[in-house]
């Protein structure tokens, strides 16, 4: 007679093997491979292990696998399973200025010591389906030549500093917090936000940086450099007191130039927006700078118009596995309070009834969880 | 039911799934939690293998909190059977191989998910709440930074102002749940998503009380004994909810009762949330002759 929800054991168990069944799809179809789905689906990858915390190629691509391409529940996998790892060492600044380039880019000058170079993008690409690859056609990379010798590519925004244009950021040599041991406290320090908006969602970061460009909190961005390369992780531990390389990552840094602050004309200063992400990440990193700049309003004694300049509104809602978390929860039994409510919205009809009024508007209330 | 065996506990994680350290970081904050009734302790909160909303802070807690010798029950809505009651409760036989119960007077840590049990609870026993929202105040303030000076200055104003600006509209106040209490005279604090019914549980009660906010990374606790007491007005006062009909299964006339619609005309029928108060109840009606 009792017919509400009895969730199983058992029920659980078929729902996670029929969930196996559709991962894996059609048998008479090869097996994807972990590393094929690193070598192959690299920008996948890249934003697993951005906004997991993560740098691990291997469990990032192992986390897609899982997560049969869903790629907010594969940031999910990688998040939980950092958080059992203990943290042995801080690494030392990574020093971005000495990156092996793949890709450098600057909007703001036509050309720059170390020159521009375009490297693996979907820019000026035509977005047309390529039948070619339908066809499992391999393409072979550009001709190599063998005989170039790397030059020097300092920052761009390096250069304009030095003719102290851009605001500098001064480093107080303050501890770094870890967002991931610690609960964020608010008002936040830039280091903070800039650890919460690398692990933020990449579409909630564009959404928010667009709407910047759309005049919800505007401050005129130009992409100053955008570099994407390879830089070497130091650690210093203490009992050696020498640093030592850990290995290199690969890292794309966006800084923005933004709209000059200061006290008179002659004091006049360019502000920078930082984006930094695991991997190949442009878009995100490009989000993330715009964000960034917006954050620093309250810096700058601008008035705070947009929502992208809100910090509390941007850094509570900008994790996707919290806000991913906290929407699908609503898919769990809520019967007790929806029993509640029911038995409220019936108490609260009843003299209406009896008044026979025709408009039957339902009290509209605030939902909880 | 009686306890169940215990089962082998996975290798490979530690004790209760977190590590030592993260665990003695929430036992600091609980403590704290403890000293200040109502207060909400910012704890350094960590990602779970459950989604966040799905107890992560409740879940946590009971991790912090969890001994060899403890005996678990795991309730949602009430039920030791809804699907994340089963799935919690498995959590834990696997990763702590703690002894499991359905029986509210055998355990010793109750984790629960919108309700409280409706066998008195007693001295010894914990219970474990999992909050979405810690904040009482958040509906009515957004922002954090404005609602930590509202408790700091104990500016409830609004919040009586909200009660009485439903009694003006509907003629109620319109809260039904996650009804707002005043703790030990101090603090306003959010007992979490239970049907107000289950309010007055909390007040005195013998048991230690636990609040678990996993996303927001929060904890906050009612110490044994506490004054808890809802908010209302002398000319309406706070009540709780009522049913005309008693159980279908166990005859209850007191317990909170869940609407079942059983067939296409939209025939109801209502019966206890709480599973095992209701099969406590209707085992001695069975066996009778």
């Amino acid at each position: 007679m009792y017919v509400a929800v009895k969730g199983g054991e058992q029920a659980i168990d078929n729902a996670h093997a029929l969930l196996a069944k559709k991962r894996r799809g059609d048998t008479g179809i090869a097996e994807l491979g972990v590393e094929q789905i690193r070598q192959q689906l690299p920008l996948a990858v890249a934003r697993v292990m951005s906004e997991g915390s993560l740098y691990d190629e291997e469990l990032a691509a192992l986390a897609i696998k899982q997560a049969a391409g869903d790629l907010v529940e594969a940031i999910f996998l990688l998040r939980a399973y950092r958080t059992t790892l203990p943290r042995l060492a801080e690494s030392l600044p990574l020093n971005t200025g000495a990156m092996q380039l793949s890709r450098r880019i600057s909007a703001t000058f036509k050309d720059v010591p170390g020159d521009q170079l375009l490297g693996p993008t979907f820019d000026y690409t035509h977005r047309l389906l390529d039948f070619a690859l339908l066809a499992e056609g391999e393409r072979p990379g550009p001709p190599v030549d063998e005989n170039t010798t790397l030059s020097n590519c300092p920052r761009v925004l390096g250069l304009l500093g030095e003719e102290g244009l851009m605001t500098p950021e001064i480093d107080r040599g303050e501890p770094v917090p870890d967002l991931t041991r610690e609960p964020l406290e608010l008002p936040a320090s830039r280091a903070e936000r800039l650890q919460a908006l690398a692990r933020g969602d990449e579409g909630f970061l564009l959404a928010l940086g667009y709407s910047t460009q759309r005049g919800y909190g505007r401050n005129h961005p130009f992409a100053g450099e955008i570099r994407i390369g390879t830089a070497e992780v130091w650690i210093e531990p203490q009992e050696l007191g020498f640093p030592v390389c850990l290995g290199e990552i690969e890292l794309t840094e966006c800084e923005m130039v933004n709209q000059f602050v200061g006290e008179s004309a002659e004091q006049a200063q360019f502000t920078r927006g930082y984006g930094l992400a695991f991997g190949y990440a442009e878009r995100k990193a490009m989000g993330m700078a715009l964000v960034d700049r917006a954050l620093r309003a309250g810096e700058y004694g601008e008035e705070v118009q947009g929502p992208a300049q809100q910090e509390e509104f941007v850094l509570m809602h900008c994790d996707n596995v919290e806000a991913a978390g906290f929407v699908s929860h609503l898919k769990l039994p809520h019967y007790v309070d929806f029993q509640s409510e029911l038995e409220l919205i019936r108490k609260l009809r009843q003299p209406q009834a009896e008044q026979t009024e025709a408009d039957a508007e339902t009290p509209a209330k605030e939902k909880r969880a | 039911m009686n306890a169940q065996a215990i089962p082998a506990r996975e290798a490979g994680y530690n004790f209760a799934y977190l590590d030592e350290q993260t665990k003695r970081m929430i036992r600091r904050a609980l403590l704290k939690a403890v000293a200040i009734p109502g207060y909400q302790v910012p704890f350094g909160g960590r990602e779970m293998p459950l989604p966040y909303g799905w107890g992560t802070g409740g879940m946590q807690l009971t991790a912090a909190i969890l001994g060899a010798d403890d005996v678990l029950k795991v309730i949602d809505q009430g039920a030791d059977d809804t699907t994340n009651a089963v799935s919690i409760r498995r959590f834990f036989a696997r990763t702590a191989g703690v002894a499991t119960t359905e029986r509210t007077p055998e355990a010793t840590v109750i984790q629960t998910r919108h309700r409280i049990p409706e066998t008195p609870l007693a001295a010894g026993q914990i219970m474990v709440y999992q909050v979405p929202i810690p904040e009482p105040l958040r509906f009515i303030e957004p922002s954090e930074t404005e609602t930590r000076t509202m408790h700091a200055l104990g500016d409830y104003g609004v919040m009586h102002v909200k009660l009485y600006e439903d009694i003006a509209t509907f003629g109620h106040i319109a809260t039904s749940y996650a009804y707002p209490v005043t703790v030990d005279g101090r603090y306003v604090m959010d007992p979490s998503p239970i049907p107000k019914f289950d309010n007055p549980k909390l007040d005195r009660s013998p048991a230690l009380m636990l609040f678990g906010a996993g996303r927001e990374k929060r904890l906050y606790a009612v110490p044994p004994y506490t004054r808890v007491i809802s908010l209302d007005f002398e000319d309406h006062p706070f009540q709780i909810q009522q049913w005309e009909q008693c159980c279908a299964i166990c005859g209850s006339g007191d317990s909170y009762l869940d609407e079942l619609i059983v067939d296409d005309a939209g025939t109801k029928q209502f019966v206890c949330s709480d599973t095992d108060y209701c099969a406590q109840r209707a085992q001695p009606q069975e066996s009778r002759p």
